[in-house]
């Protein structure tokens, strides 16, 4: 019996370690949080633009300082629990969220022009959350969950009318980055 | 040799007598926490700096040192130094003979807990 009590513990460390040499740990919670703190003056700010065109800039400058904040924080903590932004786990982290992310900003650079930006909040919620589901199978294991919340919302954008594109998004970008940074925060370490 | 003999008469006397030693007897190299988690770490991973697997690991320099050395001279582990501008970086992988090695590790400890699930 204590044999098998000993295997079963062998078998769980070598699961946890093979688990942590493949994980980005350095997401920043409380980070997310903050971004989701600028998310939601962003929806305040956007929702009184005049025009479209201002919205895109109210938008596209609240992510600029969002994923500002998010890359700070992000060095911050990986300094803090000495983990790279260079090696293999960050590396695989990065690559899974950049093709979408760069799949966002081109049809976003595309449909400005066209004046579709009706379209911007689901393609948005959706890619981003595609992006942080295929970064997240290298991160933290609640960060795929976040990812498919907000699809689900980018989803649930489509089908609603274009007008509601504002709250979904304050929502999705403040709602949720609040909420899953808080149980990243608490849960792997700030 | 006989200090693999005399882990798997310890291991006979924790399990009992009717347990069979192929399933007891462990190896030794391998059996040791820190490199065991070594060749689990290299397992999933293509290769690792010496500075990625202290950071995983959390542990010292001399204790790593001493660990990944035992497990080269075993022929688990290979070992590459290199230059990357003046700074020296050791990068290790693990090769075919760890990775069976590990393997039969881990069909000894399933076959050890499936015997005893299935009474």
């Amino acid at each position: 019996m204590q044999l098998h009590a000993h295997a079963m513990d062998n078998l769980r460390f070598i699961r946890e370690t093979m688990e942590r040499s493949t994980s980005f740990t350095a997401f920043p919670g409380w980070g997310t949080v903050a971004m989701g703190a600028v998310a939601f003056a962003g929806a305040g700010t956007s929702a009184v633009m005049g025009t479209p065109g201002h919205w895109l800039v109210a938008w596209l400058s609240t992510a600029l300082i969002a994923a500002g904040i998010g890359v700070v924080t992000m060095i911050l903590k990986a300094r803090r629990i000495d983990e790279s932004i260079f090696a293999g786990p960050a590396r695989r982290f990065a690559l899974g969220m950049v093709p979408t992310l760069t799949c966002g900003l081109a049809l976003t650079v595309v449909f400005a022009p066209l004046n579709l930006h009706t379209l911007m909040p689901p393609m948005w919620l959706l890619l981003y959350g595609a992006a942080v589901m295929a970064g997240g199978a290298f991160s933290v294991r609640i960060l795929p969950v976040m990812g498919a919340c907000f699809m689900v919302l980018g989803i649930a954008a489509f089908a609603t009318p274009a007008p509601w594109g504002n709250a979904w998004m304050a929502a999705g970008f403040g709602g949720l980055n609040v909420l899953f940074g808080l149980i990243i925060a608490r849960k792997h370490g700030g | 040799m006989a200090a693999k003999e005399n882990t798997a008469k310890k291991a006979r006397a924790e399990a009992g007598p009717n347990e069979p030693v192929e399933a007891i007897a462990f190896d030794r190299i391998i059996h040791e926490r820190l490199r065991l988690a070594i060749v689990s770490a290299l397992a999933v991973n293509a290769s690792l700096s010496f500075s990625d697997l202290k950071r995983i690991l959390k542990t010292t320099d001399g204790n790593l040192s001493v660990h990944t050395r035992k497990l080269e001279d075993a022929g688990y582990i290979a070992c590459k130094k290199r230059f990357e501008g003046r700074v020296p970086k050791t990068e290790f992988q693990l090769t075919a003979q760890g990775r069976k090695a590990l393997e039969k590790h881990l069909s000894h400890m399933e076959a050890l807990i499936r015997r005893v699930r299935e009474g």
